[in-house]
């Protein structure tokens, strides 16, 4: 059992009691809430008769369902607007701040509250969204939890759960030029599995993730659950502190160093004991593109797809479905498939410094006339950043329709959706059947840079060519 | 689908029922619930809207759309069953229709969870002894009667010794899988924590 690492402490610090049967009540300091997954659960407060605990730690978005064409009320979709009608009055009924569309801090739940400043080091986070590992970029203990749990939250302000085991995995070395967070992660997970972190939080270490900015190091800990592990975390260092400082919601003046004293006390020791470590020489990886129907199934940009005597017994009957799904061929190059649809956005991959990277891409270039575009920024925050910058306008010229902000396309609850059988490149996390709104539409993940590529050859390409 | 949905309660210590086997690992919550469904505030209708996807295109061929599953109300999966997205739905789409258990080589961490807080026990077994069943039900009907004192799983030809985590057996043996009350419970410890944490103290700039 692991001992004295930062996930041992913050979870010792915020256990209320040992339950019967051995799980453990744990207090959770922030909770985040959005319109897909809170309703059922304010019903279930209804009908046990019971109030918000502590209101002010749970703060609420709008992103699954907002439409990215036209925000304006109410939505066109009648389902959609009855959603966020529900959540804007279960907010105002229980008190709970609610950053509506327009408010200027509207987006993906897991861009906003970091950019909020509202994720903290040494802070349990939880949302009804598997995604919530995001936060543990932090420091913070953070993880998805379904609608009873918000519940839970809601009333108690606690959760009941059992403790996780603590995998350490330690990149070495540093990423190559034209290699990103979302190719080291998909790496990662390529590595060990979409199941090898169940019952585990992973802990990201080593000289690859130190060198790796805040958004970035997001992007690692995001992906977390496609590994297995419902928890991702990245011990707090000054890159941690000094995004955090000035944040709209952070500690100011002397609560500031007060936090800031405490905040560097937290970290795994030295001496922790793990429960696995995994090292991997992260200058080894190359921009990677998944094939599949998993975020497991990938490979470097100029490898062939697996042949199915290549692969683990466990894997041969995943992989089958895979080619059947995707209409690919084992031995078949990823490289120079066409795509129809590129989409750059998502909790994963639409923060700013990620529409920065593609937008040095597309600089002075054109779309493929085959290729359907569209970015869409992670947050209110984010889009009125682009704009300053001039990013907006380095998309629009080049063919990409520039979106309102929203979840959009990465689970495709709104009107973003492919049709048919379309391929996508994707910079969301998750190539599941069916996920990005048809129920036979393709989806290749790979880093924002390397959508860009995608989008302006019409076909996968690797992005080193672009930029080096 | 049952026409009439009633929750579980209280205590669960037996489930007897019809088994259904579904084949495939990693089969995700998109899957078992396409996130157009998601859009309701209610999980009232979608127990029918269960595998949509998967189940148009088999045209009919699905396990959830064999006659001679109407009835079942043990499935029987692969490996890390309800990968994926954290949704709720997922398993209240399976109990709409009529699942009562999973039984699975391994489930993924939070549709575990999820199932665990709505009243569905999921058991796991060796790949062989999963192998063993779904082959079983291909051919025949197969009914288990389950035990969640002892977690054996008795039929007429077939005996299993289940899995189960010791924490979620206790909650269903109690009838305390619905955690609200055991959480508030200690309310004043919950107060005490509060009233700990370093950080509660220098966040008086949060919202």
């Amino acid at each position: 059992m692991s001992q004295d690492t930062l996930f041992d402490k913050v979870w010792d610090l915020h256990k209320v009691s040992s339950l019967p049967g051995g799980s453990d009540q744990i207090f959770i300091g922030l909770h985040l809430i959005h319109e897909v997954t809170s309703p059922q659960a304010f019903g279930a407060l209804k009908d046990k008769n019971l109030k918000v605990k502590f209101p002010e730690r749970t703060v609420a978005t709008v992103d699954h369902i907002v439409p990215t064409d036209n925000q304006s009320r109410p939505f066109k979709d009648n389902l959609a607007e009855q959603m966020i009608e529900t959540l804007e009055k279960n907010c105002l009924e229980h008190k709970i701040k609610f950053f509506n569309i327009g408010s200027g801090n509207q987006g993906i739940v897991h861009v906003v509250a970091p950019e909020l400043g509202l994720t903290q080091p040494g802070m349990t986070i939880a949302c009804g969204d598997s995604h919530t590992s995001t936060h543990g970029a932090f420091g913070s203990i953070a993880f998805g939890i379904g609608t009873s749990q918000v519940r839970d939250v809601l009333a108690t302000q606690t959760i009941a759960i059992n403790k996780l085991k603590v995998r350490q995995i330690w990149c070495d070395k540093k990423l190559s030029n034209g290699v990103f967070a979302k190719d080291l992660v998909l790496h990662i997970i390529h590595k060990l599995g979409v199941k090898a972190g169940v019952g585990f939080a992973y802990e990201f270490a080593g000289p690859a993730i130190d060198e790796l900015s805040m958004e970035e190091r997001m992007t690692i800990c995001n992906m977390s659950i496609e590994g297995g592990a419902r928890c991702g975390y990245i011990n707090p260092d000054d890159k941690t502190f000094s995004y955090i400082k000035n944040k709209l919601c952070a500690p100011k003046s002397e609560h500031w160093d007060k936090a800031l004293t405490w905040w560097e006390s937290l970290k795994s020791d030295e001496n922790s004991i793990y429960d696995d470590v995994i090292k991997l020489d992260a200058s080894k990886v190359e921009p990677t593109v998944t094939w599949g129907i998993t975020p497991s199934q990938s490979i470097s940009i100029n490898q062939q797809i697996p042949f199915l005597d290549d692969l683990s017994s466990n894997d041969k009957l995943i992989a089958k479905e895979a080619y059947e799904y995707m209409s690919f061929k084992p031995g078949q190059l990823i490289k120079d498939t066409p795509v129809d649809v590129c989409f750059i956005g998502s909790c994963t991959n639409g923060r700013i410094s990620d529409l920065r990277v593609a937008a040095k891409v597309l600089k002075g270039k054109k779309v493929s006339k085959n290729v359907k575009a569209f970015a869409v920024p992670g947050s209110e925050k984010v889009a009125t950043e682009a704009k300053q910058e001039g990013l907006d306008q380095i998309f629009k010229d080049s063919g990409f329709q520039w979106r309102e902000p929203g979840c959009s396309m990465c689970l495709a609850m709104n009107s973003d959706k492919l049709i048919g059988n379309q391929v996508s490149a994707s910079s969301s996390n998750r190539n599941f059947k069916g996920r990005q709104g048809s129920p036979s539409g393709r989806t290749l993940l790979m880093s924002p840079a390397m959508v860009a590529a995608a989008a302006v050859n019409g076909k996968v390409s690797d992005v080193r060519e672009f930029i080096n | 689908m049952k026409s009439e949905f009633t929750p579980p309660i209280g205590k669960i210590s037996n489930i007897n029922g019809q088994c259904i086997s579904l084949l495939g690992n990693d089969i995700d919550t998109d899957r078992i619930i396409p996130a157009r469904f998601l859009k309701c505030v209610n999980f009232d209708s979608l127990g029918e809207s269960v595998f949509e996807d998967d189940r148009k295109t088999l045209k009919g061929k699905h396990p959830f759309d064999l006659e001679k599953n109407k009835n079942a109300s043990i499935l029987v999966v692969n490996s890390n069953f309800g990968c994926g997205s954290s949704r709720e739905h997922a398993p209240q789409a399976l109990i709409r229709w009529g699942i009562k258990a999973i039984i699975g080589e391994s489930f993924a961490d939070i549709f575990y969870s999820n199932c665990i807080a709505i009243g569905i026990p999921c058991f796991t077994l060796p790949k062989k002894s999963i192998e063993e069943i779904q082959n079983y039900c291909d051919n025949q009907f197969l009914f288990l009667e389950i035990n969640l004192k002892s977690s054996l799983a008795k039929s007429k030809d077939l005996n299993f010794n289940l899995e189960i985590k010791e924490s979620s057996r206790k909650m269903f043996l109690s009838g305390e899988w619905d955690a609200t009350s055991t959480l508030l419970e200690n309310k004043n410890l919950i107060e005490k924590k509060f009233n700990q944490l370093p950080y509660i103290k220098f966040n008086t700039n949060f919202l």
